[in-house]
């Protein structure tokens, strides 16, 4: 299978990548590490008439730390492959959670290829990276032709391959809370080691998303209430599938998806409070 | 020492290894120069009347020479039932005509210069399908409500066999009764279905495909285009794994000769993985109705296995699947009383053919189910139901009340061997701490006793063809009539001749697949490889030194009786006259050195062995890992151990697969949702452990080199091992039987379902 | 469009669709046709070839993206002489192949395996080759292979044609 023919633009800047976005409107893709649009355009489920390719950006690849104390947030290019975050010092001292997530996503190969960006515009709600990211919270900044703006992580996703993001607009980068030391957990249920998760869930800081249990990946907002009300880790993850509306597929049906949610969302909680404990 | 029974490595491999095997799309040839490609229309509804199929916007799309519809090839006859037992009005016809029958049934093929137009031009046909509903299920197909061929008045394809005698279970203490699925699965070799085709001047079509024996696919080609056998000569370049599916060819191959002679140039097809999920034959699929009953002492009185066997759209193999099934139906045991029955029916569907082990496995796992059935109702050790109901220790033929005649078994000791080897006791004793703690993680212990019939007659005997050459530079050829795709042959036919002649392995020639060279043969299927085509390379090489002898005596003017073979040097000595000899190499620079055999086997074997799976199952979410799998596999006299526990690796892996994680899946209106490799959960590495092999070989008769299959064992005896230790691994919380494969939703429902009285799940 | 890279050690430039993909340049256009394509879906791993040092799924990577790339595919790796890398060795040796559709890519998955973690465990093995699918072998003689390549020392994790290491 191939995809249909297109016209290929390679972009050396995210503004020359946003002026390409901007002459061609809704029939230009952008072109990262390309693991989620080819395989679309193979099955001709996208059809794009240009793609900019932005993977040779070079500025857009990297992993700091901005700021001080509490107020310091960790900052990832959209350019970063997850291989890289995987292997990334900074990641892992400042927040330990991405890097570990992004080593579960597909398998090496794919690593390889694939960023953050990408997964972040592509808005599957069984993506790991950004259920750790609405976990962690924070903020992905795009650029447009007007300049930056910053959506929060949870204005992000709005449903299935569907975000903020303009069409005009680049993923530049993501921001997220250093998290250091402590605890994190996540859970990614599969049937084979390399498969997209039939559910997962992430818990950081009294914080929880779950995949795939919605159009797009969710807080479970009844879980962190529970939480912050000092219900017990058990107590709280029974509440996880609340307000989601899991869909059935040939791995579940949304009653066994919603008790997944739950189930891995007290191991996710577990496994904080563990890691937390390790630290401290 | 004999070279036989040592681990030679692969005189394949080196060429693999450094520049890889040229399958049949990776053929560079003059003869294909300029050729077209195929790119097939293929249907996305499963049942309806075929309105229309508009193809002028692709005829005008770039590269586009030609697209055929069915309108094009009335010419053709349309492909016959291959079976005697099936209504002839079930065939098919090359292109869909009048009806579509499955989603991935051609409706029209486009060809073009170059491959990627052919995908653009493809989507540019516009076909119009007036939807019917589908038939999905055997029991849709059993109500006969929806026909797939109105003309023959019935979805039945077939049938065999009797219904039950009344008193079959009269007197039985318990009889115990489970409904079963034998789900389908796709055998998906990694290499799919491609072809090539081009016409000489002299009127001949070569055509290279990807298939299991060239000489059937020759025969079926010919025969479907109405071409004397003569006119087809077909190459088997190397194959990228078949297990079943290539057997014998596919309507595509001819589609590809006919229309190379239709737009006068050479063609060729190689499909995509979607259209290999969806138009390659699939595997398996049987709804089984077991019952089992006996007395609470654990003796088994009597048996009754009835199967409705799926067969897709149009018939294939798998109409006769069920035939192997019943004739395997009483397995390992000396049960007195065995019934078993079948139909075949035709549903929207994939047609289904053979798939590693095809029929036996489904016996297997039927009984293997029934006897874990029966041993928890009367709440028994299965390994000692096992051992109170096997067919004792034979080393001359055992007949079967299925019918068969066994050769050789010793299955009471490999049950024994294998319970030893996987620390039975312990592991029992281990599960009952976990089940006392309540752990997440419950331990499973799963057992199979399996035999199977390999080597039987696919249509030229239990027979097989070889040629031996010797040539004068000391270098010799084989010719054999099986088919490798990975099996080895070139490595194992070597040592065997080597054996007998001296001639060095890495000196000899496996030359297969070749029509024109090679024009009878039976391919490699139903593992029958070494004990036919292997014994046929062994009389060819023991013929080659009896025709040597005759030859060198005239040479050496002594009494061929004097004549010895010697080994070292590739010839003959005369006995007791140190130096007085001559090579092969040297007879065959005198005059051509050549021996044509055929071996008769007559009879089939059957190898037979035990498993022992372990696995592990996290009862909060219904999740199962193997942990284990220890296999006792007998194949009578091994050549190449190190080839041999390759096919015992990849059989345990794909038995596996079925048990846990494989099935192809359709929807009520017959759309497949497996149809790529990102939805059908093809097992990978990370599912499996390494695996734990014991060795035993009881010897057969049937052939001089003692020797049975072993290519389908590991599938046939791993799949219900692995299937009875994940419900075993549940059984303590009330489950009694979950359908394969074991899911983590299945068996998280079961789980559930037991805790509430729910057993009608 | 024009793309230019290196494969195996040589230099080339050709005039290609943008929408060619990796593996049909490196079949079609460059006739290296040991790289197999066995699924459209980055699921099977048998077109797995290594670009800039990384093992990667060459059906989806549209040629262009490898514009100045540094390729290597199984036909890049035996020695000048014809002496067979130390995986392809290995794979010999513990009969790691049957059919050889998967073993092209198998080869240069593991060999990215081996770079990463030079002496690595059955299971970690398994992990590293989860993007690869093989149906002969049941993987149990493949994961015997990588750990034997692995006892081979370190040139079992590398490419010849980069000096750096593959990952």
């Amino acid at each position: 299978m191939i995809p249909g023919a297109f016209e290929y633009v390679r972009a050396q800047s995210v503004e020359e990548a946003i002026e390409a976005l901007v002459e061609h409107g809704d029939d230009a893709k952008l072109l990262a590490g390309g693991h989620s649009l080819l395989p679309l355009m193979k099955l001709r489920l996208a059809m794009p008439g240009v793609l900019v390719d932005i993977s040779r950006i070079p500025e857009l690849s990297y992993v700091r730390v901005d700021g001080d104390g509490d107020a310091a947030e960790v900052v990832i290019g959209a350019g970063t492959r997850h291989f890289e975050l995987e292997k990334d010092e900074i990641a892992r001292a400042e927040v330990p959670i991405l890097p570990y997530v992004a080593g579960q996503v597909g398998d090496r190969q794919v690593r390889h290829r694939g960023t953050l960006g990408g997964t972040v515009a592509h808005s599957d709600p069984a993506s790991d990276l950004p259920t750790a990211l609405l976990a962690l919270g924070g903020s992905v900044v795009v650029q447009g032709p007007g300049g930056r703006r910053s959506i929060p992580m949870t204005e992000f996703w709005l449903g299935f391959y569907e975000t903020a993001l303009a069409e005009d607009e680049v993923i530049v980068e993501v921001r997220v809370p250093r998290t250091g030391s402590a605890g994190w957990g996540y859970e990614k249920f599969t049937r084979r080691a390399n498969d997209w998760p039939i559910v997962a869930a992430a818990a950081v800081e009294g914080r929880v998303a779950v995949a795939n249990m919605a159009g797009a990946v969710v807080r479970a907002t009844a879980t962190e209430e529970a939480l912050a009300r000092g219900a017990s880790l058990e107590e709280a993850a029974a509440l996880a599938d609340e307000g989601t509306s899991p869909s059935s597929d040939m791995h579940a049906d949304p009653e066994y998806r919603r008790h997944l949610a739950r189930l891995l969302t007290r191991r996710a909680l577990e496994g904080a409070s563990r890691v937390g404990a390790a630290a401290g | 020492m004999s070279i036989l029974g040592t681990r030679v490595v692969r005189t394949e491999d080196p060429v693999f290894l450094a520049r890889g095997a040229t399958y049949t799309d990776d053929l560079v040839d003059d003869r294909l120069a300029g050729a077209l490609h195929m790119t097939t229309v293929r249907s996305q509804v499963a049942h309806g009347r075929l309105l229309s199929v508009d193809a002028s916007a692709a005829l005008d799309a770039p590269g586009v020479v030609a697209v055929f519809t069915a309108e094009d090839c009335a010419d053709l006859d349309p492909i016959p039932a291959p079976l005697p037992m099936v209504p002839l009005e079930m065939h098919r016809h090359w292109l869909a005509k009048d009806k579509v029958r499955f989603v991935g049934d051609i409706v029209a093929v486009v060809l073009t210069e170059e491959r990627y137009q052919g995908e653009d031009a493809a989507e540019l046909v516009s076909v119009d399908i007036d939807q019917l509903p589908a038939v999905v299920t055997t029991a849709d197909a059993a109500a006969d409500e929806v026909l797939l061929f109105e003309e023959a008045g019935t979805n039945v394809m077939a049938t065999f066999g009797e219904p039950p005698p009344a008193d079959l279970f009269t007197g039985c203490e318990v009889v115990v009764e489970q409904r079963m699925v034998n789900q389908r699965v796709a055998p998906v070799p990694l290499e799919g279905r491609a072809a090539a085709a081009a016409w000489g001047e002299d009127g001949r079509v070569t055509v290279w495909c990807t298939n299991q024996g060239a000489q059937q696919a020759k025969t079926l080609i010919a025969g479907w285009l109405g071409l004397d056998e003569e006119l087809v000569h077909l190459v088997t370049p190397d194959v990228g794994g078949g297990f079943g599916a290539k057997i014998g060819a596919d309507p595509e191959f001819a589609l590809v000769a006919w229309l190379a002679q239709q737009v006068g140039r050479p063609v060729r097809w190689v499909e995509n993985r979607s259209e290999n999920l969806t138009g390659m034959l699939h595997g398996r699929g049987q709804d089984q109705m077991i019952r089992i009953g006996g007395r609470r002492d654990g003796t088994i009185e009597a048996y009754s296995l009835v199967v409705d066997q799926d067969c897709g759209a149009y018939p294939r193999l798998g109409v006769i699947l069920p035939t192997l099934t019943m004739r395997m139906a009483v397995g390992t045991y000396a049960f007195p009383k065995v019934h078993a029955q079948a139909r075949a029916l035709a549903t929207n569907t994939t047609s289904i053919g053979a798939y590693r082990g095809a029929g036996r496995p489904e016996a297997t796992a039927a009984v293997e189910r029934a006897i874990d059935l029966f041993a928890a109702e009367i709440g028994m050790d299965p390994a000692e139901v096992r051992r109170k109901n096997l067919i004792p220790p034979f080393s001359e033929p055992y007949a079967t009340p299925s019918g068969m005649t066994y050769d050789s078994g010793e299955y009471p000791a490999a049950l024994e061997k294998a319970l030893q080897a996987a620390g039975y006791d312990e592991l029992r004793a281990e599960q009952a701490r976990r089940r006392e703690r309540g752990d997440v993680l419950q331990l499973g212990i799963g057992l199979s006793t399996y035999v199977e019939i390999t080597g039987a007659d696919t249509g030229l005997g239990a027979a097989e063809s070889a040629e031996l050459e010797v040539h004068p530079d000391g270098t010799a050829t084989v010719l054999t009539g099986t088919s490798p795709h990975g099996q080895g042959h070139a490595t194992t036919w070597a040592m065997l001749a080597s054996d007998q002649t001296g001639i060095p392995v890495e000196k000899i020639t496996v030359l297969h697949g070749d029509t024109d060279r090679i024009p009878r043969g039976g391919g490699t299927m139903g593992s029958r490889s070494v004990q036919q085509g292997g014994a046929a390379v062994q009389q060819a090489a023991v013929e080659m030194v009896e025709l040597a002898k005759q030859r060198a005596a005239e040479r050496l003017e002594v009494d061929p009786a004097d004549l010895e073979v010697d080994l070292a040097h590739a010839g003959l000595a005369v006995r007791g006259t140190p130096g007085a000899g001559v090579t092969f190499a040297e007879l065959a620079g005198e005059e051509r050195l050549v021996v044509r055999t055929r071996f008769e086997a007559g009879l089939p074997t059957f190898p037979f062995g035990a498993h022992v799976a372990v696995v592990e199952v996290d009862v909060e979410s219904g999740k199962a890992q193997l942990q284990r799998l220890v296999a006792v596999d007998d194949a009578g006299v091994i050549i190449n151990p190190l080839l041999a526990e390759g096919q015992r690796h990849g059989g345990y892996a794909q038995g596996v697969a079925q048990a846990l994680l494989e099935e192809v899946l359709y929807d009520a209106d017959g759309n497949p949702q497996t149809s790529t490799l990102a939805d059908y959960p093809f097992i990978s590495a990370t599912e499996l452990p390494s695996f734990e092999l014991v060795d035993m070989a009881t010897p057969t008769s049937i052939n001089p080199l003692g020797a049975k299959g072993i290519g389908e064992a590991g599938t046939i005896g791993s799949t219900p091992a692995v299937h009875n230790a994940v419900i075993d691994a549940v059984s303590h919380l009330g489950v009694r039987h979950i359908d394969m494969p074991t899911t983590p939703m299945k068996v998280w429902r079961s789980i559930q379902q037991a805790r509430t009285g729910d057993v009608n799940a | 469009m024009k793309i230019s890279m290196t494969v195996n050690g040589q230099q080339h430039t050709d005039e290609v669709e943008p929408r060619l993909l990796l593996v049909h340049y490196l079949r079609e256009v460059l006739g290296l046709k040991a790289t197999n394509i066995g699924c459209d879906t980055t699921s099977c791993g048998a077109c797995t070839v290594i670009v800039d040092g990384l093992s990667v799924k060459s059906c989806t990577v549209l040629a262009a993206q490898a514009e100045g790339a540094t390729v290597t595919t199984l036909e890049g790796l035996a020695g000048p002489d014809g002496e067979l890398h130390p995986m392809q060795k290995a794979f010999r040796e513990e009969h790691g192949l049957q059919c050889g559709f998967c073993t092209p890519g198998m080869v240069m998955a593991a060999i990215g395996v081996l770079a990463d973690n030079p002496d690595p465990t059955d299971r970690e093995v398994r992990e590293g080759l989860e993007g690869n699918l093989c149906r002969c072998t049941g993987y149990h003689n493949i994961v015997r292979a990588v750990r034997a390549a692995a006892q081979a020392g370190p040139a079992a994790g590398q490419v010849p044609q980069s000096q750096e290491t593959a990952r």
